[in-house]
């Protein structure tokens, strides 16, 4: 029998032979927290009487969520985690360097790592082949201290990927039609795993957007293959001595196997309030909105700020619509300002935002008013996602999102560029 | 260790109950004061839910109980309320792990045959319940034994400064 990505990646990492179903002692190769979770963290750490980390090049604090602070409770969280940073000897990503999972792409992760972070969109680094999950504090405490933790090893599910994505449609909204078609809870405990032909045109870029949302369809991690993408990503982040080819055996068992035509996809968003709640943007345009939010770890990285750019320049937002736009990372800010994009989106009637979480999780930076609606970019819409239950989030493409800026509503993408 | 039987009066809720709605992201500013954050808890979703638990009380979910966030926040703020146990027709797989390591017991079982008010009968080392008020007796789907192991030493803290590592 043949192994499957994550099967494979077990293995090596609890030195058996690790097979669907099982449970496994693992080698975790980096443990991260973030602000909000980070103080917890640092509290069982404490409780269960440990003092050093097991790895402290390895673990890392990252102030991303509330960057830069909006309360003096959270001010003195940051505190915490910079004290608690000098105590242990980990890192530490200062507020305005930009988002945890932007940050462990660009500069840790590899094919066949362990990565564990206190933060469901760990699975983000999956794009990169590593076996990357989110998990609460104690868990990630356990972790940073015994550099091992446990994992039930999950069924995988194939996600066959063939075709070329048409004029107007992203990973955004292939991985947001996937999720219309597994469920919010489909793949619960389930490994998602990509292959298929289309996978050698797919950017880095693309695949970290469609790993980072493999938890919205319950999936403990979301893989891709480590292949020449993954090497020439790693060389041009200036560790392509960590590429290893990583690829499922032929003969590996599916759960699963769900092919996609890239072809037949077109512009999709989800509704509030559940991110499987997906519709064609055909079938919504028209309804009125007040915020666009462009970033996140979903869509804050260059590529995504080129979509939006390409798309806002020489025109302007609606003037009935705030346009927010928060870079993944400061490498994507600075990146962006010297491709010109910034200039076009602050042109365009912009607010750019510091590199962080932004306003995606309702703690600052754009939450919403009573009956307000956002087109944003970002992973959740679950009911007071953006600080307001009393709001509505939609999440589409940044292509969406800019052009639905320009008409100050919800706009198919295909009718602007 | 949490008690054997548990026994206590069901609150029913939906499907899809999201971290949102047990604990908003614009609360975060009260994670490290869990009694104010407490207040909250599932404010959004059962309006004065703090106010009416009552301790030993169940929470009785439809499918997919705690997407979304890591925050182990979610089940720490439950548990503060006096949640006995959650019973879910199915829980997503972060809040699950985050809650057992929290020593809150999460039961996986028909919970189409529980009603808002029931008084239920909880044996969790047999991993059966029974409902008083119908009479109807439900079985739970069993949780990988080093998850029971964890919840018997009431939590993954207390778990690890008995074993100092994980023992499969």
């Amino acid at each position: 029998m043949g192994k499957t990505l994550a099967e494979k990646i077990l293995s090596l990492k609890s030195y058996s032979e690790a097979k669907a179903g099982d449970v496994v002692i693992a080698d975790v190769d980096l443990a991260f927290v973030q602000d909000t979770t980070g103080p917890l963290t640092i509290r069982q750490f404490k409780e269960s009487g440990f003092e050093a980390l097991a790895k402290p090049q390895q673990a890392i604090i990252f102030l991303d969520h509330a960057a830069p602070s909006p309360a003096q409770q959270l001010s003195n969280d940051h505190i915490l985690l910079r004290r608690f940073a000098e105590e242990t000897g980990c890192r530490i990503y200062e507020v305005g360097e930009g988002i945890c999972h932007q940050l462990v792409a660009e500069e840790f992760a590899n094919p066949g790592d362990i990565i564990v972070g206190a933060d469901s969109h760990t699975v983000t680094a999956g794009a990169l082949g590593a076996f990357a999950t989110g998990m609460g504090s104690s868990d990630v405490a356990v972790a940073l201290a015994l550099g091992k933790t446990w994992f039930r090893v999950p069924e995988s599910f194939l996600i066959e990927l063939n075709g070329i994505f048409p004029r107007g449609v992203y990973a955004k909204d292939l991985i947001l039609y996937l999720i219309g078609q597994i469920g919010a809870d489909g793949a619960n405990y389930k490994a998602l795993e990509f292959g298929g032909e289309a996978l050698a045109r797919m950017t880095m870029s693309q695949r970290l957007t469609i790993a980072n949302m493999a938890v919205e369809a319950g999936a403990k991690v979301g893989l891709f293959p480590g292949d020449k993408i993954t090497e020439e990503f790693l060389i041009e982040h200036g560790r392509g001595d960590n590429y290893k080819p990583l690829y499922p055996d032929a003969e590996a068992n599916y759960e699963q196997v769900i092919p996609v035509n890239l072809d037949q996809l077109e512009p999709i968003l989800s509704l509030p309030h559940a991110v499987d709640n997906v519709r064609p943007v055909t079938r919504v345009k028209g309804v009125k909105i007040q915020q666009a939010f462009i970033g996140t770890c979903t869509n804050g990285r260059l590529e995504d700020l080129a979509v939006a750019a390409e798309i806002l320049k020489g025109n302007k937002r609606h003037p009935g619509i705030r346009l927010l736009i928060a870079p993944a990372s400061r490498q994507v800010l600075i990146r962006a300002i010297e491709k010109g994009y910034i200039r076009s989106l602050i042109e365009a009637g912009a607010t750019i935002l510091p590199p962080g979480c932004a306003a995606c999780l309702g703690l600052h930076q754009g939450v919403l008013g009573d009956d307000e609606v956002c087109l944003s970019t970002a992973n959740r819409n679950f009911k007071g996602r953006m600080g307001n239950p009393e709001a509505m989030v939609y999440l589409a493409s940044p292509a969406t999102a800019a052009a639905s800026a320009i008409k100050g509503e919800i706009t198919d993408p295909r009718e602007i560029t | 260790m949490p008690d054997l039987v548990l026994k206590g009066k069901a609150i029913k809720l939906g499907d899809n109950i999201s971290t949102d709605d047990i604990i908003p992201g614009r609360f975060a500013h009260l994670r490290s004061n869990l009694p104010e954050l407490a207040k909250h808890v599932l404010e959004d979703a059962v309006p004065g839910f703090a106010s009416k638990a009552k301790s030993g009380d169940f929470l009785v979910a439809g499918k997919n109980f705690g997407l979304g966030s890591s925050r182990e926040h979610a089940p720490v703020v439950i548990k503060m309320s006096g949640v006995g146990a959650i019973l879910a027709k199915s829980a997503a797989r972060i809040f699950f792990r985050n809650a057992i390591n929290q020593g809150l017991p999460v039961l996986l079982c028909d919970t189409d045959k529980i009603g808002d008010g029931d008084e239920l009968e909880i044996n969790l080392t047999g991993g059966m319940i029974a409902n008083l008020t119908s009479g109807i007796t439900l079985s739970c789907s069993k949780m990988p034994p080093i998850m029971s192991a964890i919840l018997k030493e009431g939590g993954l803290i207390p778990y690890i400064q008995k074993h100092r590592g994980f023992k499969l």
